[in-house]
Parts: C-alpha cells; sequence; structure tokens
C-alpha cells in the first residue's frame, strides 16, 4: 500500500482510494452490532408481550404491544426515580464543580509550601476504590442522620468525584500564561477577581467535561443510594430498576419495557455530551 | 515571599514605595494569600476528608469488634475477623471471592486492552460515518451498571435472547446455565463487563489518539512505512501513557466491581462462591447479615489491596507519566 501511494506522487496520498475501506466498514459494522444488539432487543422487547417472549425468544413484536410502554410510563414509581436521580445528580455536579474548581484554582496558580502535598492528599482518592469505605460511610451518615435522606448520597459523592475532578481542572487551570494573570493584576483585579472574571469564564470546556462526569457517575450509582436510600419514594433510577424487576421477576416484558426507558436519559445525555467528554479526556490523558 | 512570587515582587520593586510600609503590605498581602488558599481549598479538602478518608480510618477500628452495629463497639476480639477461625481469611467463599476479583481484574486487562486498541485503531481511520459508529460503540459504557445487569441477565435466561441466537446459528450443544452453571458463571459474568467497559477503554484510546499529530503518521508514511507498521512503530508507543492509565483504572475498577454482578447473578449463586466478589461478600455480611465489624473487616482488605496495587503500580509504571503531568502543570 505504501509503495502504491509512493508512485504516483505525494499529491494522492492525502485521501487515496483505499482499497481496505470496505474492510473497515465490515469490521466496523460488526463492533456497532454487538455494541448495540442486546439494547436493541431490550427496546423491541418491551414491544412484545411476555407469551410472546416465551414463545420465540428471537422474534420480532407481532404485533406490537405499545400498552407495557405505557403502563411503565404511567406509573408513578418510574417518574418519581427520574425525579430523584434528577435531583441527585444535579445537586452532585453543582457541589463537585465549585469545591473542586476553587480547590483546582488554588493548586494551580498559587505557590504556597505543602502545595504539592495537598494535591498529593487528594490524589489519594485515587488509589483505592469508593466502595471500600462504604461500611463505615454508612455508620457515619447514620450518626449525623443523613441516612434515608438525598443530601446522604449527595454529599458523598461529591466527595468520591473531588479527586478526578482536581486532577483534570488543575492542569487545565495552570497551563493559563503568567501574563494573562499579570495583565489582570495591572488592570486592578484582585487574584479572586482574576479567578471569578477571567479564569472561570475561560475554562468553560474543562467545567463542562468534569461537571458531565460526575452527572454521569452519580446517575449511574448504585451501591452508595442502595444502602442510604430505603424509602422507595427516595429511590434513585437504578434502584427503581432493580426493584421493578424484583417485583415483577415474572413480567419479562415489562422488564425490558422498564430497562429500556431506564436506559434513555442516559443515551441521550451522551448524545448530546459526547463531544465534550472525549474532548475533556484529551486533556486528561495528554499527561 | 518574594522569591516565590516573582510577578508580584518583580512589580513591586519597580515601583518605589514608601520603605516603611513595603513590609506592612507585603505580610498584608501574604496574610490575606494565605486567607484566599484556606478559604477556597479548605471546603474541598474537608468534605474529602470526611468522607473519603475518615471512613477508611473507621473501618480499620470496627474491623477489631465483633459488631452489630448499635451503640458503641466494645467486644475487642483483635484481629480475629481476619484471621481467627471464623475470620475472613478462613473463609472459602471470601476467598472465592477474592479469586474472583483477580479473575475479572486478569481478564479485563487480557480481553478489554487489545480488543479496545484494535476498535480504536479501526475508528481512528477517515472514513464517512465514523462519528457515528463511535457513538454505537460508546452506548455500552454510558449505560448504567444496574440497567445492564438486568438486561443480560433476562437475556441470558434459559430458553431467553442468547440461547435462542445460538439455536439460529446452529450452535445449541453450547448452551448451558449461563447464569446457574458454577463453572461458567464467572466467565458470564467476565463477558457482560467486558461488553460494558470496553467501551471506556475505548473513549481514553480514541482520546489519546486524536492527541498524535497527523503529521507523524504522514510523515512515516511518506518515508514508505505501511498502515500496520505506522501502528506498530509510531502510533502504539505514543499511545502508550493513555494504555498505562487505563490500565491502572480498569485495576481499580475491578477490584471494586459491585454492580454488575450484585444485579445480575443470583444470591444463591453468589452465597457458593461462584461468582461473588469482595464487595458484593463485604455488602452481603456487614450490611444484609449485620455483622459490622467483620463487614469492615473485609472493606479494609479490600482497601489495603487496592491501595497497595495502586502504589506499586504508580510507582513503578505511572511515575514518569504522572511526574510529567505534574511538572507541566506547575511550571
Amino acid at each position: 500500500m505504501a509503495a502504491t501511494a509512493a508512485q504516483p506522487g505525494l499529491r494522492t496520498n492525502r485521501l487515496p482510494f483505499r482499497w481496505d475501506t470496505p474492510v473497515t466498514y465490515v469490521l466496523a459494522l460488526a463492533v456497532a452490532a454487538v455494541s448495540i444488539a442486546p439494547v436493541l432487543y431490550a427496546i423491541l422487547g418491551g414491544f412484545r408481550t411476555t407469551g410472546q417472549l416465551a414463545a420465540d425468544p428471537a422474534g420480532l413484536p407481532d404485533p406490537w404491544v405499545w400498552d407495557t410502554y405505557g403502563r411503565v410510563l404511567k406509573q408513578g414509581t418510574f417518574w418519581q426515580s427520574v425525579v430523584n436521580s434528577t435531583i441527585i445528580a444535579l445537586a452532585t455536579t453543582l457541589g463537585v464543580v465549585t469545591l473542586g474548581v476553587c480547590a483546582a484554582f488554588v493548586l494551580a496558580r498559587y505557590k504556597f509550601r505543602g502545595r504539592e502535598g495537598l494535591y498529593a492528599f487528594f490524589t489519594l482518592g485515587l488509589l483505592f476504590p469508593a466502595a471500600a469505605g462504604i461500611l463505615p460511610l454508612y455508620l457515619l451518615l447514620r450518626d449525623l442522620h443523613l441516612t434515608n435522606t438525598h443530601l446522604g448520597v449527595i454529599i458523598p459523592q461529591i466527595a468520591f468525584q473531588l479527586p478526578i475532578t482536581i486532577v483534570i481542572l488543575r492542569p487545565f487551570l495552570a497551563a493559563f500564561p503568567d501574563e494573562l494573570e499579570d495583565a489582570a493584576f495591572i488592570d486592578g483585579a484582585s487574584r479572586l477577581g482574576f479567578f471569578w472574571r477571567i479564569l472561570l469564564p475561560l475554562s468553560r470546556p474543562a467545567l463542562v467535561t468534569v461537571g458531565v462526569l460526575a452527572f454521569v457517575a452519580s446517575w449511574n450509582a448504585f451501591l452508595l443510594p442502595l444502602l442510604v436510600l430505603q424509602s422507595n419514594e427516595l429511590h434513585t433510577l437504578p434502584l427503581g430498576v432493580q426493584n421493578f424487576s424484583a417485583q415483577y421477576s415474572q413480567d419479562t416484558a415489562g422488564i425490558l419495557a422498564f430497562t429500556s426507558l431506564a436506559m434513555m436519559p442516559a443515551i441521550l445525555f451522551f448524545t448530546l455530551a459526547e463531544r465534550q467528554i472525549v474532548g475533556g479526556l484529551q486533556g486528561a490523558v495528554k499527561g | 515571599m518574594t522569591t516565590t512570587e516573582p510577578g508580584l515582587a518583580g512589580r513591586a520593586r519597580a515601583r518605589p514605595a514608601r520603605p516603611g510600609s513595603a513590609d506592612a503590605t507585603r505580610a498584608a498581602r501574604n496574610r490575606r494569600k494565605w486567607f484566599e488558599i484556606i478559604g477556597l481549598s479548605g471546603p474541598a479538602a474537608v468534605v474529602f476528608t470526611l468522607f473519603v478518608l475518615v471512613p477508611i480510618g473507621f473501618a480499620g477500628y470496627y474491623s477489631l469488634y465483633k459488631w452489630s452495629g448499635y451503640g458503641w463497639p466494645d467486644e475487642f476480639i483483635g484481629l480475629d475477623n481476619y484471621f481467627g477461625p471464623y475470620g475472613a481469611f478462613k473463609d472459602p467463599i471470601f476467598l472465592a471471592g477474592l479469586r474472583n476479583n483477580a479473575f475479572i481484574l486478569v481478564g479485563s486487562l487480557l480481553i478489554q486492552g487489545p480488543l479496545a486498541i484494535a476498535i480504536a485503531l479501526l475508528l481512528n481511520r477517515r472514513f464517512p460515518g465514523r462519528a457515528a459508529f463511535r457513538m454505537l460503540v460508546f452506548v455500552p459504557y454510558v449505560l448504567a451498571e444496574v440497567t445492564v445487569g438486568i438486561m443480560w441477565q433476562l437475556l441470558l435466561q434459559p430458553d431467553g435472547g442468547v440461547d435462542a441466537f445460538l439455536t439460529r446459528l446452529g450452535l445449541e450443544q453450547f448452551i448451558t446455565g449461563w447464569l446457574a452453571n458454577l463453572e461458567v458463571v464467572r466467565w458470564t459474568m467476565l463477558f457482560i463487563l467486558t461488553w460494558k467497559y470496553t467501551g471506556f477503554a475505548l473513549i481514553l484510546f480514541l482520546a489519546g489518539l486524536s492527541n498524535i499529530p497527523d503529521e507523524l503518521n504522514e510523515a512515516a508514511a511518506i518515508d514508505g512505512a505501511s498502515w500496520w507498521q505506522t501502528q506498530r512503530y509510531v502510533t502504539l508507543p505514543l499511545l502508550g501513557p493513555t494504555i498505562r492509565i487505563w490500565i491502572f483504572l480498569s485495576m481499580i475498577g475491578s477490584l471494586q466491581q459491585f454492580d454488575v454482578i450484585w444485579v445480575a447473578s443470583a444470591p444463591a449463586v453468589r452465597s457458593l462462591g461462584a461468582s461473588n466478589t469482595m464487595a458484593t461478600y463485604m455488602v452481603d455480611h456487614g450490611f444484609n447479615q449485620r455483622e459490622w465489624g467483620y463487614g469492615n473487616a473485609v472493606a479494609l482488605i479490600l482497601f489495603v489491596i487496592s491501595f497497595v496495587a495502586a502504589l506499586i503500580f504508580q510507582r513503578f509504571v505511572l511515575r514518569r507519566d504522572i511526574q510529567g503531568a505534574q511538572t507541566r502543570g506547575v511550571a
């Protein structure tokens, strides 16, 4: 391939006809099929009856049944858990981004004794899984009377997410040239003014990235809400899915419909934010 | 102070200040600086300490007691929760969980890594529709672990979607109790986790690949390197740091594996040690059976294993990468 590209001159090297493009497509199609076939099966399964599913597990809906999805959507529990998940995820995101950017700002733009120590202290959180502390954390929350409250999920989730947030934000904030800061000082801004008026607006892409990561982590979280939230009316979507599948274990079509609906917000959200996530990680993995 | 803040000090010197007030302003500025440092980083440090680090300390403390979780623990039993006749290291089910974690860890690295690199190189080629393909391939990673676990649990039921699919392909002789066969279920779990997390490796690798300037590949092509040679000798070495970071994250993730297994694998199968992990074992015993002292001992074992593995990995593998990041950030 290289030899053929070299012969007709360098100009064609840019976008030559690739004999292997069809191969690329076939492979890409295969990978995509494996990735989404189970999801499609679940979504289509929601349009069938449990009887249809039992008679021909691999078949298509025949006839299409809309009732199952309708039944789930009319259930208060589904919407209740969507609302709960949204509240918890938004509060977690807001908390992580606020606390994280303030700490990252200090670590990136102040020079002081113990700075690297403070940074290393935060990165300790990356060295072990959050699950390791979950039992004593539950006991701590119980003593603080935070079990069975949304706050009991939100605050620990902020804490879990801080290390990765700071690790991503710090190099981003440090990369702004000192001249920018000097210029702000000459114009009479204090360091906090520089942070608030100049650095924060300029850091929007990085803030969105860490925000999206925090939001998705919270939206999908299971272990902490499982331990902390006892009442059904406080349950988040992952707990709702689990409850539904335990409660209606014979209703395969219903579980597939509920599961599919539970997937939709995440898929939608990711479709909208994909560029941000991948873009933000580019900065993070560069180091 | 003057040495550490060249910008400000330089300006202070350039501007002829009255001799007496220079020290006072510097002291005031210093005070203000520390005020800002503590005010801005304090809240994060407090929340992080209280809800991430303190619980680990308590896990160590509680693990020395036999305790049902009510009142203050008072029945001190030393290290019996670890090494006693009924301690974790004497329980074959816990040891099975430990082995399952190791199985997931090694299996994830060996399968997801090469798979994700291959897919990343494939999707890094320029072809129409590439963005759509990328989006589809990320889908499993985006879904919540619980949804994935329940979806696969239904698909893998006897006579479920997977069995029907295999029958259509004429492979029915391979059908087994995917979730019930005690020899098979850990492979089933590894399969689900691979399906779910290959997308995560892929996101990282694609991000890493897009940081590699096209000029390098073009230069290699001009020098007569084939596509394969370019990937092997230019792209992959440059992807090294990203791969190492992924190994690190995947390792920690494998050790704390809980969600998928909790919902996809029946409690009875877990309790026989066929599919449990340290984390599911910990919640089963500590939270559900109210053996808080014992559960905390398991938590501490999980912590120590992860922490030691992470430190070793950082010390010997990640050091270069992380140092690079730090010095770049500071300078």
